[in-house]
């Protein structure tokens, strides 16, 4: 449990370096704001429109496939560290697991949704 | 060891890392503008110090006089979030991996590692699947279009390969059965031991998604400068700048240091100490990945989602098959 | 670790839990929402390590944190509509809310309140995912290929949805 405790320790130090730059930046660096340097950037040109343009909903569908094979990944995790005393029929029984959800691979393959145009 | 020991002696250990770290990034700039500038029949850096030395102290001193430049259309608690929330998952890998053998100081066994935990590994790959938000935090405050795509295209690119990054090392762990990073280190006393032997095929898809991970070239897409400006943190300048590039090295050196640790024996070798034979690992790891950087040209972005998808995860779940069947032969 | 150290940490935990669920559902923008969402998950990663769940608290950074909170952040970002600024989320029906959570909460303490609370005498395994994975592949096989399937089915069903509208 004190392991813990100490990557804790590390989280905290690690965001109090960051946030002590930042201050100590604050403290020595210029400031001249004005409209036409913040405005955002395109090509020095004014930006037409919004940020915010309608994506293609392509990333979606990978983000959703990530998500089935992460679990499936995690699945494999304490599968591999018993792995060694549990023999042939846990292998069967993990080849089965992949086969199904390579199936899946498969169909979105075939369906061309792994395909970006 | 009393409880006072343990908490001073892991403070001090939790200090020392961090410094190192962040030592580590800045000469790991000067490594990579030296190294590609001689691969480019350049010299490189070396006007500041000896061999140009002294230059990312210049730099550093350069970006924190910069002034701070927040555009009008940016969320501005977020666009502050975004380079801590980028540099933090990148710095915590450090915290798990072990940079020697226990070594006795006044008296006290002191393990070189900050916290040996029995999930390592995973502990690794948890925290690897963090460095997501920090890009797509940044594109989607900063109210331009250059890093909206930069970061909805990089964090695209890197969970396509996490599951492949995952499953590269997972041939590793039916071998080793074990998290604990302390304990794979150990089995790979002798050099014919090292996983990089063992695991030829999980090696090579772990470095080519650690480099599509940490958004390197050839796998740099999301701030290909001659379509998307910088990417995600175009709108970004000063400190703030330098925290994603402290970040982007930091998470180099992070990937370099877990696969020293899982392929190439971590901290072991002969005569010189633990600790130098694993910065000298790290060195070449890193080396390399600049190497590949110098050599490759950048991917197409359908190009990047066929390997990811079509070949490298299909082939990583082959690994792990084969790797089982054998481990049970 | 002293167990006063870790009640602060449980406690530190619980609060962030809590004052993160809150914004979660009172903020109006609802990528900020998704932002404290991913916060209220990591809390209880936090409080999966003080029961000694390190796997589950893992894998709770990984799937939850790691990825289902990014999908939804993507879902967020592809849909024009919400994502820009100006568009809030509103409930409007807070009174069905309210109906529904006072319903959870009662069924949940009805059941903190019958349950038998077994104290464990015996001390903790000390690999925890090795028995887990033991588990996972004997007493527990049906479920786990049956978790394959549901996946498979939540895969294709994303796929033939996704293609119609792109289509």
């Amino acid at each position: 449990m004190s392991e813990y405790l100490a990557v804790l320790v590390f989280l905290g130090v690690g965001i109090g370096m960051v946030l002590f730059t930042f201050f100590l930046a604050r403290l020595i660096r210029p400031a001249h704001p004005y409209k036409a340097k913040n405005q955002s950037y395109e090509s020095a040109e004014k930006p037409i429109g919004d940020a915010w343009v309608q994506f293609n909903n392509r990333f979606y569908i990978f983000a959703l496939m990530f998500v089935v094979f992460d679990v499936e990944a995690v699945f494999l995790f304490p599968w591999a560290v018993a792995f060694g005393q549990l023999g042939l029929y846990a292998l069967i029984e993990m080849v089965i697991f992949i086969a199904v959800l390579l199936f899946g691979l498969l169909y979105a393959w075939k369906k061309g949704v792994l395909k970006w145009v | 060891m009393t409880a006072t020991e343990f908490a001073i002696i892991s403070s001090i250990k939790v200090v020392v890392v961090v410094l190192a770290v962040l030592t580590g990034c800045a000469y790991a700039t000067w490594l990579e503008r030296k190294l590609v500038g001689h691969f480019q029949h350049r010299i490189g850096p070396n006007l500041a110090g000896p061999f140009g030395l002294l230059q990312p102290i210049a730099d550093a001193i350069k970006l924190i006089f910069k002034e701070d430049i927040v555009p009008d259309n940016a969320e501005r608690v977020t666009y502050a979030l975004a380079p801590i929330l980028m540099f933090i998952p990148a710095m915590l890998n450090f915290a798990v991996v072990p940079f020697g053998d226990t070594v006795t100081l006044f008296g006290h066994k002191i393990d070189m590692v900050v916290s040996d935990l029995n999930i390592g590994i995973l502990f690794v790959f948890a925290v690897t699947s963090l460095g997501v938000y920090g890009i797509v935090l940044a594109g989607w405050s900063s109210g331009s279009k250059y890093s909206l795509l930069g970061g909805i295209r990089s964090s695209a690119q890197m969970i396509s390969y996490e599951v492949a990054y995952g499953l590269s090392i997972m041939g590793v762990l039916v071998i080793a059965q074990t998290f604990s990073l302390n304990e794979l280190v150990a089995q790979q006393a002798s050099v014919w031991h090292w996983f990089i032997f063992r695991q030829p095929v999980g090696f090579v898809i772990y470095v080519i998604c650690a480099i599509a991970e940490t958004n390197r070239s050839p796998f740099d897409l999301p701030e290909a400068e001659s379509e998307l400006v910088a990417g995600y943190h175009t709108e970004y300048s000063s400190m703030r700048f330098a925290m994603f590039y402290i970040g982007e090295y930091a998470n180099m050196i992070s990937v370099s240091c877990v696969a020293t640790t899982l392929f190439l024996g971590g901290w072991q070798g002969p005569f010189l100490p633990p600790v130098v034979w694993f910065v000298i690992k790290v060195i070449f790891f890193m080396s390399v990945y600049i190497w590949i950087r110098a050599t490759l040209p950048r991917l197409r972005y359908d190009q990047l989602m066929y390997l990811g998808w079509k070949v490298l995860f299909p082939l990583a779940l082959l690994n792990v098959m084969v790797t089982s069947l054998i481990v049970l032969l | 670790m002293q167990t006063d150290t870790v009640q602060l940490v449980f406690y530190l935990f619980s609060f962030l839990i809590i004052i993160s669920a809150i914004y979660v559902v009172t903020l109006k923008n609802i990528f900020h929402s998704a932002i404290f969402l991913v916060l209220t998950l990591f809390g209880v990663a936090g409080i999966y390590i003080l029961l000694h769940a390190e796997f589950l608290a893992a894998v709770q950074v990984l799937i939850y944190v790691g990825a289902v909170s990014v999908l939804m952040i993507f879902a967020i970002m592809l849909t024009t509509r919400l994502a820009s600024r100006e568009i809030k989320q509103s409930n409007e029906q807070v009174m069905a809310g309210i109906f529904i959570c006072a319903g959870f909460l009662l069924a949940s303490l009805g059941s903190f309140a019958n349950t038998v609370w077994r104290v464990v005498d015996k001390p903790l395994p000390e690999n925890n995912t090795l028995t887990l994975g033991q588990l996972l592949m004997n007493e527990y096989v049906l479920p786990f290929e049956v978790v394959s399937i549901v996946l498979l089915a939540a895969l294709i069903g994303a796929i033939v949805l996704a293609r119609k509208e792109g289509a």
